[in-house]
């Protein structure tokens, strides 16, 4: 298949790529090319030119400060999930880094594409809601931080103007004692998101303190569900109390769940509860056990042929 | 037209190609290079894999131009003239292949997969497989084979 034709710049700098979006109405960002090129080749975007981005060192890489992660939006994805950094301060980004697609897609795609294109199926919005990053953007006329809640709106709509770049994804460092997990119903040919599910929880003095739950791959865009959270709070984290505050999520799910030929709307809504509940008990494993490393990739369903 | 220049199997080519043209068409067509396949063209099925600055990559959803200034690694530049690599030898060995249109890229996958972890499970073998679909052996003698090259390299 070949994409429609394009003029093609290359862009070397943070600068470059915003004199190139003003030059050229309508042009569109390259970077790992891992969503826009299969989108070109079907013929569902024809952009009259794509400004490649690859090579700015300046987007570039990972560091810890202030409190707070930064990873440069042309962080690949296998970078993020093979990062000491991130596995010590946001170790639910790394898992699900680490179970994006398949390593081959891992070497290409970026953190920074993977937000700005935001599918419905990504992972990294759903545990970057949970972690309350914000996004670093590039606009006409400066800088702005955008906060992951405002950010992801709907299926691929996102608060991002139409010359703006992000330029890094910042990340509050884990406070001591949190607990993460993803936990990711794999597509069988894809492996997009099924269903994705990312919490964050604090246990004080043996109850559930700060708890924070999102919910991606069933819903338009990345959501937090509020109601397992207020469920969970303040509760001794057992088995049962982890149980019914999972259930709790069918009330976060709006009417119109995604469904297509593989996993029905229904079926995913009837799966919800059980992606919550693994990611909730992951989570509240590790908040007990701080010392313990974090967890390497494990999707709890793989297809059936390997 | 955009000229490129991308250092392949160690050999610098150079080409004028449209900026549409994915890497997989050039190596194919402009170089002649038809052991990296293509399978689905919908960057699933792993055939077309090859080595991107060192790292597996799917040249179906890569543009020829993205790939400028880059080193390319596909099936052809494996072996070190007549000593096939230790994964070309682990397949014949273990009998890794039947039809063969995976195995190009299935064996540039691995050597990515054996580079990150040199003696991997056999559980991490199949995760580093993951992007790569087989129509014919069911999978084990694949494993059989990475195994008997991470065995030899050691
Ligand atoms: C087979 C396959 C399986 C996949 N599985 C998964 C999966 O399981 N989970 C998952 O999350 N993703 C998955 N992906 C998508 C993958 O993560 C992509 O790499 C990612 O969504 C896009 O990143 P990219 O760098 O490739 O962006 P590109 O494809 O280059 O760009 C995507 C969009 O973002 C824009 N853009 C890119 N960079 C910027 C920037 N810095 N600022 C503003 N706009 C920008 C582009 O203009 C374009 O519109 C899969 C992809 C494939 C091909
Ligand atoms: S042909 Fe490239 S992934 Fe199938
Ligand atoms: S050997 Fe035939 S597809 Fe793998």
């Amino acid at each position: 298949m070949y994409a429609p034709d394009f003029a093609y710049y290359r862009a070397d700098s943070v600068a470059e790529i915003g004199r190139l979006l003003r030059k050229h109405p309508g042009a569109k960002l390259l970077a790992g090319g891992h969503s826009l090129i299969p989108l070109l080749k079907l013929r569902l975007a024809a952009p009259p030119a794509l400004i490649d981005i690859g090579r700015i060192g300046e987007l570039k890489g990972i560091s810890v400060a202030d409190g707070r992660l930064r990873i440069g939006a042309l962080t690949t994805h296998a970078q993020i999930a093979a990062s000491s950094e991130v596995a010590a301060h946001a170790p639910a980004l790394a898992a699900a880094a680490g179970v994006i697609g398949d390593p081959a897609v891992r070497n290409r795609g970026t953190i920074g594409g993977n937000v700005a294109h935001a599918d419905p199926a990504s992972d990294l919005p759903t545990v970057l809601l949970a972690l309350g990053a914000s996004f670093a953007v590039a606009t006409d006329d400066g800088e702005r931080a955008i906060p992951a809640g405002g950010f992801f709106q709907d299926m691929m709509t996102t608060a991002l103007g139409e010359h703006d770049i992000v330029t890094a994804v910042d990340v509050p460092t884990a406070p001591e004692g949190q607990g993460q997990a993803y936990e990711k119903f794999s597509h069988p040919a894809s492996r997009y998101a099924v269903i994705g599910a990312a919490a964050a929880v604090g246990l004080t003095g043996g109850k559930v303190g700060r708890v924070v739950v999102t919910l991606g791959g069933l819903v338009p865009a990345a959501i937090r569900a509020g109601s397992v959270e207020q469920a969970l709070s303040g509760q001794a984290p057992s088995a049962d109390a982890i149980a019914d505050a999972a259930a709790a999520v069918s009330n976060d799910l709006g009417p119109d769940l995604i469904g297509d030929i593989y996993a029905s709307a229904e079926y995913r809504r009837a799966m919800a509860p059980v992606c919550v509940k693994r990611a909730l008990t992951a989570a509240l494993k590790r908040a007990s056990s701080v010392a313990e490393a974090p967890a390497a990739r494990s999707p709890w369903w793989k297809p059936s042929w390997l | 037209m955009a000229q490129v220049s991308i250092t392949v199997n160690g050999k610098q080519r150079t080409g004028d190609v449209e900026p549409r043209l994915l890497l997989v068409h050039f190596l194919r067509e402009q170089l002649d290079l038809t052991g990296t396949h293509v399978g689905c063209d919908t960057s699933q099925c792993g055939a077309c894999t090859v080595l991107v600055d060192g790292r597996s990559a799917k040249s179906c959803t890569i543009f020829a131009v993205q790939a400028d200034g880059s080193e390319v690694t596909t099936i052809e530049g494996l072996a070190d003239g007549d000593n096939l690599h230790p994964l070309q030898d682990g397949f014949w060995e273990e009998h890794g292949l039947q039809c063969g249109y995976c195995t190009p890229g299935m064996i540039l996958s691995a050597v990515t997969l054996l580079e990150d972890n040199p003696s991997p499970s056999e559980e991490q073998i199949r995760e580093g497989l993951d992007g790569n679909f087989c129509r014919c052996t069911g999978y084990q003698h694949i494993v059989n084979a990475v195994q008997n090259a991470a065995a030899g390299r050691a």
